[in-house]
């Protein structure tokens, strides 16, 4: 089979690309291993909600019209969500295929899938940012009795042995285990490396309101001064309640969960915490502080003042500065251990010399380094909301734009905000 | 906002700095260093340890000089107090990382700094040298920082400028986090 364009994923990214293609007459296939929105729907734990609220999930020419603008979809509804936008731009999906190689031809790609080869002149890449989760090296050397999951794998406490859990990370993932598992009656010890700390809202409004006023999410990978450290970045202490609660380490510690610091090893049985516990909990709050402070001016130079409630800040985060460096994990009943310590995407059965000295994939603003080839979903790939569902739309527009040129039918492109 | 503010002047030259990252992002090996101390004992607790020779961007390098350093214990521990004690060097490692990232990030951030001043303070409980009580450790219980610092900047900005030095810092990391350590010897014939 051939087609001009070959999508890999029928995630948001994917299906986003796909209708940014039909606006430039591209002629497209999407092919997706297993159902629309399969990760969201397969890999992700049960209590599992968005981080952004309902207004800001769209997607090119559809968005959110429930009667919740301020909640934050469960994953069936971001399911639900994505299926219907499926439908709604008839995406030309193929799907339960699954790619098991992409390797180069004369003049394209050859993909090859379970249910057979597609023969493309470009290729775009939307499988996913978060298909294998990290387990640091540092895991070989833990003790053989205890049990280790990740996320991916995890989906409620049930799962988990009657007994104390041992949470490595602070990201929004950590945070949200570890309370989620302390509360079932697990005793949970968190290890806090480095971490974003961010209010679910600010003087009423939430941070991702705030973000979007600034400029925040719109800001570009080629304006960012350390684009590298951004697109590392652990995710966002959040969570998406519809109390629209905040999530951090205080709030952690009220209800009695033990902070360390982070994951340094084990010897002998016993887990040993890095001494930077304060310092990284200072980065984090002097960050988070900036962060307020430029939403403050905002709000002066806006005259929303009168609109707002006064500002209220969050208190410095509480950390033990003796906290114990070494954890004997059988005296302390620890049972498991939870590396909520990030994801990476898998890219294994592209065959092309695409990678840098990391494995990750060399591209400029989702521009990969080999020609009519493209990235999308990837943090900070073009724009600081790139990550984020409604993050796909200017992402997918403008590499659509770059792909379409490539293929020559740059000309057939309908901008759909112009048109409309 | 101005990152490399030519006004102010640290006495850290940024750029070069910034060029050696961007060159090492490129060419990774290059970041491979090694650094070397050697030691001889004198007598008793007294010994003299000297650094010059290290490497790193692919060849060795050398110091302008070479720098030696006395350590000793004082005369309370019936030594003859010749030099610092080897825990009080690991305070001046410390305190050396720490200052230099704090010039560092202060030139980076475009902040002048007028002085900088560190006291540093370490517990510890001589059982542990001393095998009086194996519960005790045998290094400090922990290590206090106080910065003093005038620059021109808000009191945030300095918190943050101490905070990305610990970050940055090789020492503060060494103390901070394990380190496998090896220690073998030669055969004597």
């Amino acid at each position: 089979m051939h087609t001009q364009c070959v999508i890999i994923g029928a995630g948001h990214s994917g299906l986003a690309m796909s209708q940014c293609l039909k606006e430039c007459s591209v002629d497209h296939v999407v092919l997706e291993r297993g159902e629309v929105a399969n990760s969201w729907k397969q890999e992700r734990w049960d209590s599992l909600r968005l981080l952004t609220p309902n207004w800001q999930t769209r997607l090119p020419g559809f968005a959110y019209s429930g009667k919740d603008p301020h909640g934050y979809m469960t994953m069936p509804e971001l399911t639900r969500f994505l299926q219907q936008y499926a439908d709604h731009i008839s995406a030309p999906l193929q799907l339960n295929t699954n790619v098991t190689a992409v390797n180069a031809t004369a003049d394209g790609y050859e993909v090859v899938s379970d249910r057979g080869i597609w023969y493309c002149d470009s290729l775009v890449m939307a499988s996913g940012n978060c298909n294998i989760a990290n387990i640091p090296r540092v895991a070989e050397s833990a003790p053989q009795s205890i049990h280790m999951l990740t996320p991916s794998q995890y989906r409620n406490p049930d799962q988990l042995e009657h007994a104390g859990v041992l949470v490595i990370g602070a990201s929004a993932t950590g945070l949200q285990l570890a309370e989620e598992i302390h509360r079932s009656g697990r005793p949970v010890t968190l290890c806090v490396g480095e971490h974003v700390r961010l209010p679910r809202t600010y003087r009423g409004r939430d941070i991702q309101w705030w973000m979007d006023k600034l400029g925040l999410l719109d800001e570009r990978f080629d304006e960012i001064d350390d684009i590298n450290r951004g697109r590392n970045l652990p995710s966002p202490q959040l969570i998406g309640t519809p109390a629209r609660r905040n999530l951090d380490l205080n709030r952690l510690v009220v209800q009695g969960v033990d902070l360390r610091g982070r994951l340094a090893g084990f010897n002998d049985g016993k887990a040993q915490f890095s001494g930077s516990l304060v310092n990284t909990c200072e980065l984090a709050d002097l960050k988070m502080s900036r962060l307020l402070t430029r939403i403050d001016e905002y709000a002066r130079e806006n005259n929303l003042e009168a609109q707002l409630p006064v500002a209220r800040r969050y208190p410095a985060t509480r950390v033990d500065a003796a906290a114990p460096l070494l954890m004997d994990l059988q005296k302390n009943n620890i049972k498991t251990i939870l590396w909520a310590t990030g994801y990476r995407p898998d890219h294994s059965w592209l065959n092309l010399p695409v990678f840098d000295h990391k494995g990750r994939i060399r591209h400029h603003g989702g521009v990969v380094d080999y020609p009519g080839m493209y990235l999308l979903g990837a943090p900070l790939l073009r724009r600081r909301k790139s990550s984020f569902i409604h993050g796909a739309e200017d992402d997918a527009r403008d590499l659509s734009r770059h792909l379409a040129s490539y293929l020559g039918s740059q000309k057939n492109c309908v901008d759909a905000n112009v048109a409309a | 906002m101005n990152d490399l503010n030519t006004a102010v002047n640290n006495g850290v030259n940024v750029e070069a700095l910034l060029g050696a990252r961007a060159a090492l992002t490129e060419a990774p090996a290059a970041a491979a260093f090694k650094w070397l101390a050697s030691c001889e004992w004198i007598n008793g607790t007294h010994s003299r340890s000297t650094v010059q020779q290290f490497f790193g961007l692919g060849e060795d390098q050398n110091h302008r000089s070479e720098f030696t350093f006395d350590t000793d214990h004082p005369q309370i521990f019936a030594s003859e107090d010749n030099g610092a004690t080897p825990v009080e060097l690991v305070l001046v490692g410390l305190a050396g990382c720490l200052s230099a990232g704090v010039a560092a990030v202060a030139q980076r951030r475009g902040i002048q700094l007028n002085s900088v001043r560190a006291n540093l303070e370490a517990g510890m409980d001589i059982q542990g040298i001393l095998g009086i009580d194996s519960d005790v450790r045998n290094g400090f219980d922990g290590i206090k920082v106080h910065f003093e610092i005038d620059a021109d900047a808000t009191a945030d900005d300095i918190r943050a400028l101490v905070a990305q030095s610990q970050k940055r810092s090789a020492v503060f990391d060494i103390v901070t986090n394990p380190t496998n350590v090896s220690v073998t010897v030669s055969e004597n014939h």
